[in-house]
């Protein structure tokens, strides 16, 4: 082939296409390149140079992630000394302004810099000890606190960031005084920051985080006054088992259930069941506006990341998201009301905790217009790492958990609910059940694969009974405003649109266990975790929302029907338009 | 050095927005005019306050977060508006060791106001500026147009005498 060329790495040979990036090729060639500020097509910079390797008559060494092979015998050391000596040196220079509080670090462990460090036997930490900028930590976000005093400045959250069509953040001044910040140095709590948290999974050390309500849970459980409930959404059993070194991709289901109940949670809820839930009110919804004329394309509103998007960025379409509250909110809503009353207990002694893949949960919890029961529906939002961290806490040796189920009633999911993690499980979900509600008969199959798949943007038109509906699909913001401009100016020719605010959607949330570069950059993490789900769908005995038994109880015993005047008051929340900054 | 974002509330006039307004819709769509931009917003408003980022992060359709990141890296680029008297002391090499550390302290301290700062009356501001070329007259300050060589801290409160 005569775009093949020869070249050597450490003196052996490989043939290569013309144009591979060095650390593809050497990964071809079983080595792994270290990186710090590279993100597989979302920061090719460059700037870090801890990739460095030397080629062979270059005039210095060269950035690895970005310097394409061109040159038909290329020699290429990857580990001479001169090379571990300038990572050394590199190392060294981060560490001179870097905060190196280890071991008090929520990232100790699964530092990408400290794993670095050990690596490359960096033996003084302070060994270039000029000027230290001292930041103070920006507390100001409902989900998140930056401490830039960790920040290595390899701009990764900025390039996230930017990913998701935001750009909140970026690197601002220069020099010793360069550092991460949003606009005229303003809190991230004043910015259009969604929440989404994806700065914080693509971050290599310690500088953003979740804000951690692991002690306030663990408080509640002590206290014999409160009733403890918890839920866990669709997308955290298929990522929880990375917390305890399992593969990508393990489902958890069994041991997650088990987990909660011996964190000592009095019910262990599953979101499955409010997500079929969301599917009778938010299909029924939908028929309706396409019944009456009501405002089209509809948008699903599960995503509370994408719901403040939305708020920010087109303010003006508010009213084409459905009213329905996410399955969270719905669950919450439902512990608080329904069950509290059937059991006979004092809503304001339940602790509604919810266990979710996502940071903005715990800004959505807090919204107005989301405590039905006059409590908030839901108390305390605890990410998938923060549930790991728990578990650890507690000394439960997760791997060895027998398989449990969660507890009834609020506990039945059907197959259309697990699905919700991945980008186009909602939409697939909403259309099993509509088109048999459509039709009144059975579906052949109920998997649309069209819907399936982690493209940003997906389309699929289908024909259930008389009704024609074309779908959208978009996972990630950036996408989302794809379809958004349609919307905007009137070109979108859907019934229904289904967004995530994260890309790949929830297996891919900002609140999922953090997996280091040399993971993202190689290994199709969203795939890979949503196959997890749609496995677990498969092998469900039930996988349409309609036939949820604990479903068709709730309605049967307390709600009526779908879109009732109770669902309404219990189910279905409003949306405000939000500025771009809030400035004092 | 960081800069400081003034609290001296920002005023336009029609005349000031529409030269603004102008430039912005013949560059709106080519994101690599986005430094001439700023640059004329600054020759327009002596600096670029939030108000003027923000018009032309909309006007040129690039997130705020990226003009700010321009502003506060070039050092042209001023986030406080310049005094009716615009002081500048050259901290380049020479002046430097000639002591110009010690004008800029003496300014400091005459006008209550740091480096990158201006006067909330409007009347002064005072810069710590690279080599202006006058390497001859170390160490050198401006004031407007007004050239300061071989000067001491002690003749600091005189000179500012003369701009009242």
């Amino acid at each position: 082939m005569e775009n093949m060329l020869n070249i050597k790495i450490n003196g052996m040979s490989y043939s290569v296409p013309y144009g591979t990036k060095i650390i593809d090729a050497a990964r071809m060639a079983g080595i792994e390149i270290p990186t710090l500020c590279f993100l597989k097509e979302i920061n090719e910079i460059g700037a870090c140079r801890f990739c460095v390797v030397e080629v062979k008559g270059a005039r210095s060494l060269v950035a690895a992630c970005v310097y394409p092979i061109e040159r038909d015998g290329t020699e290429i050391f990857t580990n001479s000394e001169k090379v571990r000596a300038s990572r050394r040196t590199t190392l060294e220079l981060i560490l001179s302004t870097h905060d190196r509080k280890c071991l008090t670090c929520v990232r100790s462990g699964n530092c990408e810099l400290q794993k670095l460090c050990l690596e490359y036997g960096v033996s003084q930490a302070d060994k270039f000890d000029g000027d230290k900028p001292v930041y103070e930590l920006d507390y100001s976000a409902a989900h998140m606190i930056r401490d830039n005093n960790k920040c290595i400045l390899c701009r990764r959250c900025v390039a996230a960031c930017d990913n998701q069509g935001i750009s909140v953040i970026g690197a601002n001044a220069r020099g010793i005084d360069t550092h991460i910040s949003s606009a005229f140095e303003l809190p991230l709590g004043s910015t259009s920051c969604i929440s989404c948290g994806q700065c914080i999974v693509n971050c290599p050390v310690g500088a953003i985080y979740e804000k951690d309500d692991t002690a306030k849970v663990f408080e509640a459980i002590n206290d014999p006054e409160k009733y403890v409930v918890v839920q866990a959404a669709p997308a955290v059993r298929a990522t929880l088992g990375e917390c305890f070194g399992l593969p990508v991709g393990t489902d958890v289901t069994g041991k997650m259930f088990a987990a909660l109940r011996r964190l000592g949670f009095d019910k262990v809820f599953d979101t499955n069941f409010a997500a079929d839930l969301t599917i009778m009110e938010e299909a029924t919804e939908l028929l309706s506006r396409v019944k009456n004329g009501g405002v089209l394309p509809m948008i699903t509103s599960c995503s509370p990341g994408w719901i403040k998007y939305c708020e920010h960025y087109y303010p003006t379409e508010l009213d084409h998201l459905s009213t329905c509250k996410s399955p969270m909110q719905m669950q919450g809503a439902i512990i608080k009301s329904y069950y509290a009353e059937k059991n006979g207990i004092d809503p304001e002694k339940i602790v509604s905790v919810a266990i979710m893949p996502c940071t903005a949960k715990k800004f959505e919890c807090g919204r107005d217009d989301e405590s039905a029961a006059g409590y908030p529906d839901v108390d305390y939002v605890l990410t998938t790492r923060e549930l790991g961290r728990m578990i650890n806490t507690a000394g439960i040796n997760f791997n060895l958990l027998p398989e449990e189920d969660c507890d009834a009633p609020l506990g039945q999911g059907t197959g259309a609910a697990v699905i919700f993690g991945a980008t186009g499980g909602v939409m697939e979900a909403a259309l099993r059940t509509a088109a048999e509600v459509i039709t009144g008969e059975e579906l052949e199959s109920p998997e649309f694969h069209d819907v399936r798949g982690m493209e940003g943007v997906k389309e699929a038109s289908y024909k259930l009974g008389d009704l024609d509906v074309k779908v959208a699909i978009a996972s990630g913001t950036k996408n989302a405003k794809v379809l958004m401009d349609k919307v905007k100016d009137g070109t979108a020719d859907y019934t229904f649109i289904e967004i995530m605010g994260c890309p790949g959607g929830c297996i891919n949330g900002g609140g999922q266990p953090v997996q280091p570069a040399s993971v993202r950059n190689f290994v199709d993490l969203k795939s890979l975790r949503a196959s997890a789900l749609y496995k677990n769908d498969e092998n469900r005995p039930l996988r349409k929302s309609h036939l949820n038994e604990d479903v068709k109880t709730v309605y049967a015993e307390y709600l009526g029907e779908p879109n009732s005047h109770k669902a309404h008051k219990l189910l279905h929340t409003s949306y405000v338009a939000r500025p771009l900054f809030t400035k004092e | 050095m960081l800069k400081k974002i003034s609290k001296i509330p920002f005023t336009d006039s029609p005349e000031q927005a529409a030269k603004l307004d102008a430039v912005i819709a013949e560059c709106t769509g080519d994101v690599s005019m986005l430094m001439h931009v700023m640059q004329v917003a600054q020759d327009i408003y002596g600096y670029l306050p939030f108000e003027i980022q923000q018009k032309i992060a909309d006007g040129m359709n690039v997130p705020l977060e990226k003009v700010y990141g321009v502003a506060t890296f070039y050092a042209q680029f001023a986030l406080a508006p310049k005094g009716k008297y615009a002081i500048s002391v050259c901290l380049g090499t020479a002046c430097y060791v000639k002591g110009a550390q010690e004008i800029l302290d003496e300014l400091s301290a005459q006008l209550g106001i740091e480096a990158e700062e201006c006067t909330a009356d409007g009347k002064y501001s005072l810069t710590a500026c690279r080599c202006i070329g006058a390497c001859g007259l170390a160490p050198v300050m401006t004031i407007n147009d007004d050239v300061y060589g071989k000067i001491t801290a002690a003749d600091v409160k005189g000179i500012l005498a003369k701009y009242e």
